[in-house]
């Protein structure tokens, strides 16, 4: 029998992670790609938050002489067709890329955990009527409804955030629906409820919070979707208007001409789109591991 | 069975009438309609005209009048006519649906010859190098946009090749096949394999934690055995209600796929009829959409009584 | 001294531990045992008391990670187990040393018919047609009682009940005809009508077929049935061996004597029902902190000093009773 180094064993399993921080530093590094993703997801937000900062020209200020330049030191991602600053569109994209994730899913997300707790509490024909509605919900792709909705809203950033929002609702209602039905069969909502305690209070007090865990690992698994719908609506230019600079809307049809003649203009607003929605997505996974055990693999 | 078919042929039908309606009066809830659009574009605006317009069209009615005219329409096999060509709405939809659904079909092909295998392997070695570059390659499936992905595609051949493949419907070449169809399938089929693969491994882990597989172990069996005669039947069911859904889904990678590469397919169709407001088109193209996808969906549970021998669809 | 030809199974200082994040878990300690042909052995104790590990220990089964096989080895008729290759176990396992599990409702595969699931286990070691392997699966269903066999073969678990289920589980891990199997509590999950008939059921076979039989339970009454031979574990140790009789007769550990006294006694006519069970105060202690000396003491209305200073050796107390108590002595006298 091989010789057992106990130690390095019991290291492996985290036994000496004890205390917050060790135990923080373990989790980082038993969830390398999640740490990875933590670290994206950071510098994603403070790029969205300093980006007048950050950016070295204004990103809607036009530049006819500078159309179309390539990369150089004057500007790092090269210009548009209207000579803006590729690098400084990037760097303020972030702003709108985060407002509709956070934006869509925030609100997606409690209209979904409203709905889903009253269906779940309120059996009956209103728990029916939701679950038709979800159905319905359901059956279109999310881009094609989030397509149509933007349409028929008309583009601009709330309406697109309105939009994204609305089809992730059917999503979160069902989850939180699903686990009110198996919480209200759990032995401490029945204690609840026998000493007395509102259905409205046991709903908030006791069912919510026990379905939080897979609530916040649905969100962040939606967090990247909703950039990429963004994205998606925005290229197929029924999302974000111009000027404004947002990633997918840079990248508009119009990008498969600049493929021949200036592929910055395709290389680096895709590089935006994909690395934070990849850190949205590496989060998202070791979060799920951490919060749902059930799940964990 | 049967009880349970009639059960599920009505909420289907229920479903869709509920899509029909929300799509209907979501499309007309916004001001300004085509005849605006196409007077706004003319550059004149001549009351008398556009009001002739709008009652040619029948745009002028209530709104519940034309929802009705439609739907009997739709019951009749009528579906109007496109405002934008003036062409009937069938002709126009129809001869698109084949190029779609030959996309759709490679898409799926790829996806599940490369999504489960891998995801097999990725849960097989669980912890191990490959696990992690098999996950780290899918998540990133799952995050680079279809419409970037086909576009760096293009910029690749540009690169290789100094031109742009050029869509023909009727390829007459093996290598114009393969750029026509394979490379755009590809493209869209990524994700989709990315999504296959996630769920196939995470589906025959939670299957390798189960006591009929040490059962299995303790037969003596080996771990080839283990793993693909005894998990992977089980593993197998929720892999194929993803790709039965994701058939449907995979609409949202056609549409920007299809306008990447100038394909003519219903996908990319409907985003033009949507910024025409070309009504008929959009609202017939989305029933499409929605009869496909619920009949996936109906279509994935009679998959799963057949692949699964305890269910039995009683009630 | 029995002869040594006639063991099937020597397990001699098996430690098993188990790496978690809150330390080593020595689930195993130190234990030896032997088996003989034809005998049956029990294991008794808490749940958490090492029992199924040691049955998976056996098998080479523990889950790695988190638990390892640290220590000792496992001779069955003669080989040692624990120095195979994964693939010479492979050709042991359900061949030589089979196992009956607690479960019978998720040890058979959901998805493949009963009769697929025994042809598989006679066919990984026999050199046969999948209609002689077919032939043996349904003598094997018939064998255990299993009316209509041919019919049930081709029938998938979820259309048996619990206790044909089982039945099916020790077709299975018979078919092969093994020297040693192993049953970790196969009667806990079932009815208990259902139980008697399952264990008479697997006393019967092991006698028909001269199979030594390792019989994991928490249940005394179980024991006093079946076995020959007991062993009382204890944290992870062997605590008591003694024979059936000898068991039963004199308790000489306090832990043996706590889990004989917890069984309510059927009050003779006339006599007043015992007013409260008796019951062993405590719970098991974490098996990541064991206490330095005995780890029963805690517990242990006769415990001294000593008690949780050493941990007390197993001592011969005559004819092969075996104990590990400082007070062992005094254990008759105090109940």
């Amino acid at each position: 029998m091989a010789a057992i180094d106990f130690e390095v064993e019991l290291k492996r399993a985290g036994a000496h992670a004890t205390g917050g921080w060790r135990r923080v530093l373990f989790l980082a590094q038993r969830h390398v790609l999640g740490a990875a993703g933590l670290t994206i997801m950071t510098v994603f937000v403070l790029t969205a938050i300093f980006a007048d900062f950050i950016a070295r020209y204004d990103p809607l200020s036009v530049d006819a002489a500078h159309a179309l330049a390539r990369p150089s030191w004057a500007h790092w991602m090269g210009t548009d067709s209207f000579g803006r600053d590729v690098f400084s569109r990037i760097i303020h994209g972030a702003r709108i890329s985060l407002a509709v994730g956070i934006g869509s899913t925030a609100l997606g997300g409690t209209i979904g955990v409203i709905v889903g707790l009253t269906s779940g509490y309120l059996s009956g024909w209103v728990d029916l009527m939701f679950q038709r509605v979800s159905d319905i919900l359901q059956a279109l792709p999310l881009l094609v409804l989030a397509l149509i909705m933007t349409a028929a809203l008309g583009p601009s950033l709330p309406n697109v955030i309105l939009a994204i929002a609305i089809p992730l609702i059917p999503t979160v209602s069902r989850v939180t629906r699903a686990n009110t039905l198996a919480l209200r069969e759990q032995p401490f909502v029945e204690a609840a409820k026998s000493i007395g305690m509102s259905e409205i209070r046991i709903a908030l007090r006791h069912v919510l919070p026990n379905t939080l865990a897979p609530l916040i690992v649905l969100a962040t698994a939606q967090l990247g979707s909703t950039i990429l719908t963004e994205a998606s609506l925005s290229f197929l230019g029924l999302g974000i208007p111009e000027p404004y600079p947002s990633w997918g809307r840079m990248l508009s049809e119009s990008a498969a001409e600049y493929v021949r003649t200036a592929p910055w203009l395709v290389i680096f607003p895709g590089i935006a789109i994909s690395l934070a929605v990849f850190g949205a997505n590496l989060f998202g996974d070791a979060l799920r591991d951490i919060l749902d055990p059930r799940q964990r693999g | 069975m049967f009880a349970y078919l009639v059960r599920r042929l009505f909420l289907m039908l229920v479903t869709l009438f509920g899509i029909s309606v929300v799509i209907f009066f979501l499309l007309r809830i916004v001001p300004g309609n085509i005849v605006d659009i196409l007077f706004a574009a003319a550059g004149y605006v001549d009351p008398a005209d556009k009001v002739d317009l709008e009652k040619q069209l029948g745009i002028d009615q209530p709104l519940v009048v034309q929802y009705l005219h439609w739907i009997g329409g739709l019951l009749r096999g009528d579906l109007g006519y496109s405002y934008v060509s003036e062409k009937p709405a069938l002709q126009e939809i129809l001869p698109r649906i084949p190029i779609t659904a030959r996309l759709a079909g490679l898409a799926l092909l790829f996806s599940a010859s490369i999504g489960i295998p891998l995801g097999v392997i990725s849960a097989v070695k669980q912890g191990s190098r490959i696990d992690y570059a098999l996950r780290v390659l899918s998540l990133s499936g799952l995050s680079l946009p279809s419409f970037w992905l086909g576009l760096l595609v293009l910029t690749a051949s540009v690169a290789m090749f100094g031109q742009m493949p050029i869509f023909n419907p009727n390829p007459q070449s093996f290598a114009e096949a393969f750029a026509t169809y394979c490379i755009p399938a590809m493209v869209v089929g990524f994700r989709s394999s990315a999504l296959t693969m996630r769920i196939t491994r995470s589906s025959m882990l939670e299957v390798l934690r189960q006591d009929y597989i040490r059962t299995a172990r303790a037969k003596g069996a080996s771990d080839a055995a283990v793993n693909y005669h005894h998990a992977l039947k089980n593993a197998i069911l929720p892999v194929i209600t993803v790709i039965g859904i994701e058939a449907a889904f995979l609409i949202g990678g056609l549409i920007v796929t299809e306008t990447v590469f100038n394909i003519p397919g219903v996908a990319r169709f409907l985003v033009e009829a949507i910024r025409w407001r070309d009504y008929p088109i959009v609202q017939n193209l989305v029933m499409f959409i929605a009869v496909v996808v619920v009949f996936a969906n109906f279509t994935v549970d009679m998959l799963y009584a057949v692949f699964d021998p305890r269910i039995r669809y009683t009630d | 001294m029995a002869d040594s030809s006639d063991l099937v199974l020597e397990v001699k200082n098996l430690k098993t531990v188990f790496f978690t994040n809150s330390g080593l878990f020595k689930a195993v300690d130190d234990l030896s045992f032997t088996v003989k042909r034809g005998e049956t052995l029990a294991i008794v104790g808490e749940s958490g008391c090492g029992k199924s590990v040691t049955a998976l220990s056996l098998m080479r089964l523990v889950p790695d990670p988190p638990g390892r096989i640290v220590g000792g080895s496992v001779s069955l008729e003669a080989t040692d187990l624990l120095a195979l290759s994964e693939a010479e176990m492979r050709k042991v396992r359900g061949n030589r040393i089979s196992m009956i599990f607690q479960e019978p409702m998720t040890s058979l595969n959901p998805v493949i018919r009963i009769g697929d699931q025994i042809v598989e286990a006679v066919r990984l070691h026999r050199n046969l047609s999948s209609k002689q392997a077919r032939d043996i699966a349904v003598e094997m269903l018939r064998l255990v009682r299993i009316p209509e066999p041919a019919r049930r073969a081709r029938e998938y678990p979820h259309q048996l009940s619990g206790g044909m289920r089982q039945r099916a589980m020790i077709a299975m891990a018979l078919a092969c005809r093994p020297a040693l199997l192993i049953a970790d509590e196969p009667t806990t999950a079932l009815d208990v009508t259902i139980q008697a008939q399952i264990l008479a059921l697997i006393l019967d076979l092991q006698k028909e077929l001269g199979t030594g039989l390792v019989l994991i339970t928490h249940d005394l009454g179980v024991v006093a049935q079946t076995a020959q031979r007991v062993i009382v574990m204890y944290a992870g140790r062997k605590v008591e061996e003694a024979s059936v009789e000898a068991l039963f007769a004199a308790p000489k550990h306090p832990y043996t004597r706590g889990l004989m006294a917890s069984i309510p006694a059927v009050p003779a006519p006339g006599v007043a029902a015992q007013e409260r069970l008796n019951e062993i105060p405590g719970t098991v202690p974490s098996l990541v902190r064991l206490p330095a000396g005995c780890a029963f003491a805690p517990r242990c209305k006769l415990a001294i000093k000593r008690c949780e200073a050493e941990y007390p050796p197993l001592i011969d107390w005559g004819g092969g009773h075996l104990a590990a108590c400082w007070r062992a002595a005094d254990v008759a006298e105090v109940a």
